[in-house]
């Protein structure tokens, strides 16, 4: 492997450039394969008549509860948002616990019962488990891992390449970004801020479903997770024949995920979510598409930012609040603090 | 989000945008000093509402940028160190010295903490008496004087464990050598957060000596298109002066109390830029009194030898004379996620901010 790395850093697991970098010349490169290939939030496996959707995913977020959600609700709504936004209907989900000896039992009862609620709204079913638990400090409380299957229809399978995005389509996102970043920040105490920001956690196949079922021209979805809306956008666009242009002002930010990030000089836009999926839509079916994801509890805030544009093919810009210009790259790292 | 939210009125933008216009005759160059400005402009997008007459420049003014690199060689020396716990601003952290970076020897087990202000790196000490606790001390007017506060603290508290290693630079010195070394400049957009230390007195030398104007700016993309204009408005009067645009901040005579803290513990010393060399008084020392929590005094440590990268135009470029594109690193060998330079890391830096935001 080409690395000028001798030891993982953290920036490596903050789903930016370095985690892009050792996904590619390492894990994909070794595991190689033309399913694989695709790098997509889940991997459709073909099976006969229906396709399948099987993705996975691992939890280790600090701390276990914070404002909007836990641990137990992330580790389900991560999984099950991966396979609905390939397009799938998300079924079965298996997880694996890793304890750190010494955690309180209630404490565990409770991101147990929340994953049972949040399975049970979202309509899917834990089917399979393993526990694990090691040395105190050998890890830090509590780790879950969860994979899911869900079942795709085969005309839906190109949504997770976005093999079909093009020039015109619009960019749909259904709601304010930054929350459940801002939120996990503000919830460790290490900062003493108290500031009124909860996470947007939320399984979203509801909300995507009820997208689907409009018949509208859906080209791609992904969820915009760790690396946030910016990560989402500058991946989706790199090395395509069509660029991407999005308007500062139709981005909803709410006032304490604002004011946190003018204090730590983040972007919001690369801050992580955890209930938001960008879609990408035909350009005469766009309107219809937000008006049915507003009446959807987790869409009440969805608006158009941005469009598929023949300009600027490979990169995409973002038009500023004030009338400039600006390009979106893909983080290389965390973001850090500034000084001053 | 209110006193912000009216700063960034696209239509005040537009207006003063057609009004620099309409004012400019002639090309100039504008300097921004801060690390601060540097993202904002990149942010906003400001070249793009600029006319082409007026060209914006980055200077000196990211404290990352500045810091020499056997600074961040003596912090990784001493993060090695069994009893030591590295304290440290975020930005820091993946800065490069000739062999290693902070973040590489946290990941080979060094105890290097990100903190959001020295008070968080007191408590580290307060908790931790049997280690020594280092806090990174960088910045320029904005960041000394918490430094300050924070040394005159673990002094009356008694946290005799708790240590400075100081790279506080002062800003004046380098606007001064500039001009001395012939960068055309026609005029400097003032550091905001300094100017909130310091006033506005630390810039009067700036006119009557170079006759160029100064403009105390805010962050936010009115205050800079203000700030322009108001430079613009110099240069064609031909009436060089220090004004301050960011007036809901600073004050003409600055923040007494923290220039007085400043002055308690800190003293003048000669210091090294990047891309400047050796500016007379441009560094802050620590006082003799406080020694005892001088980290350079106290904690003794063998620091490797200094390997400059070759290639790196860090230097030119924080002088203002070439811009990121220029280097022939920029965007290739030298990224975020992997910098050769300093000006690639910090999110204030010339380098890191083109890279994110214009390439």
């Amino acid at each position: 492997m080409k690395n000028k790395f001798d030891t993982i850093l953290l920036g490596h697991g903050s789903g930016g450039q370095l985690s892009h970098d050792l996904i590619t010349d390492l894990f994909t490169k070794h595991f190689d394969n033309d399913i694989l290939r695709q790098q997509s939030d889940s991997a459709i496996l073909e099976t006969g008549k229906n396709h399948l959707a099987y993705t996975t995913d691992s939890f280790v977020v600090d701390p276990l509860f914070f404002p909007g959600g836990d641990i137990g609700k992330l580790a389900i709504a991560g999984t099950v948002n991966d396979l609905a936004v390939s397009g799938a209907c998300p079924l079965y989900l298996s997880v694996g616990f890793i304890i750190e000896e010494g955690l309180s039992f209630s404490d565990l009862e409770r991101v147990v019962l929340s994953m049972a609620e949040e399975a049970r709204k979202a309509g899917v079913r834990i089917v399979t488990g393993d526990t694990k638990v090691v040395d105190r400090g050998k890890c830090d409380k509590l780790f879950i891992n969860t994979s899911g299957i869900g079942i795709l229809d085969k005309q839906h399978v190109p949504i997770s390449s976005g093999s079909n995005i093009k020039i015109g389509d619009k960019i749909i996102i259904n709601g304010s970004i930054g929350d459940h970043g801002m939120a996990v920040m503000a919830a460790r105490n290490e900062l003493n801020i108290s500031a009124d920001i909860t996470s947007d956690c939320a399984c979203l196949n509801g909300l995507i479903k009820s997208a689907m079922e409009t018949g509208a021209q859906i080209s791609f979805m992904r969820d915009a997770t760790r690396g946030g809306l910016g990560t989402v956008i500058s991946e989706l666009v790199k090395s395509k024949n069509y660029g991407i242009r999005l308007m500062e002002d139709r981005l909803k930010v709410n006032d304490g995920v604002k004011g946190m990030c003018e204090l730590l000089g983040f972007d919001p836009i690369y801050v992580a979510n955890e209930g938001k999926v960008v879609m990408v839509v035909a350009e005469e079916d766009a309107d219809r598409v937000v008006a049915v994801l507003k009446q959807h509890p987790s869409g009440t805030q969805t608006s158009i930012i941005g469009e598929i544009t023949n300009d600027h093919q490979g990169s995409a810009w973002l038009e500023t609040l004030v009338g400039g210009k600006r390009i979106i790259e893909m983080l290389s790292g965390q973001q850090l603090p500034r000084i001053c | 989000m209110k006193y912000i939210d009216e700063y960034r009125d696209k239509e005040i933008v537009r207006l003063l945008a057609e009004e620099i216009k309409k004012t400019v005759t002639k090309p100039i160059r504008l300097m921004e000093v801060c690390g601060g400005h540097t993202m904002s402009i990149q942010k906003y997008g400001i070249p793009y509402l600029l006319p082409e007459e007026v060209e914006l420049i980055s200077g000196p003014g990211c404290p990352v940028c500045v810091t020499s690199r056997t600074y961040i060689d003596r912090a990784v020396a001493y993060s090695r160190l069994d009893d030591v716990i590295i304290t440290t601003y975020g930005d820091l952290i993946r800065v490069p010295g000739s062999s290693s970076s902070l973040d590489r020897e946290k990941a080979n087990g060094a105890d290097v903490r990100i903190v959001y202000s020295i008070l968080d790196a007191l408590m580290v000490a307060k908790k931790n008496r049997r280690k020594k606790v280092i806090f990174l001390g960088i910045g320029f007017e904005t960041t000394a004087p918490s430094s300050a506060a924070g040394i005159i603290k673990a002094q009356m508290a008694g946290i005799t464990n708790f240590y400075l290693y100081s790279a506080h630079k002062v800003m004046p010195p380098a606007m001064e050598t500039l001009i001395d070394e012939g960068v055309q400049i026609d005029g400097y957009i003032g550091p905001g957060h300094v100017s909130t230390i310091t006033g506005k007195g630390i810039y009067l030398n700036i006119p009557e000596k170079y006759g160029l104007g100064v403009v105390i700016s805010g962050f936010e993309p009115v205050d800079l298109m203000q700030s322009i204009l108001m430079l613009v408005q110099q240069i064609e009067n031909k009436e060089p002066k220090v004004e301050i645009e960011y007036t809901r901040a600073v004050k003409p005579e600055g923040n007494v109390k923290a220039q007085e803290m400043l002055d308690e513990v800190f003293e003048y010393r000669d210091d090294w830029w990047r891309g400047l060399g050796v500016l007379e008084n441009s560094g802050l020392k620590i006082r003799d009194k406080y020694a005892m929590h001088d980290a350079e005094v106290q904690i003794s440590v063998d620091v490797e030898p200094l390997i400059e990268p070759k290639g790196c135009i860090c230097g030119d470029i924080l002088r203002g004379v070439s811009k990121p594109k220029d280097c022939k690193l920029f965007g290739t060998v030298c990224t975020p996620s992997d910098p050769v330079g300093s000006c690639m890391v910090s999110n204030e830096g010339s380098c890191a901010a083109y890279y994110l935001y214009n390439r």
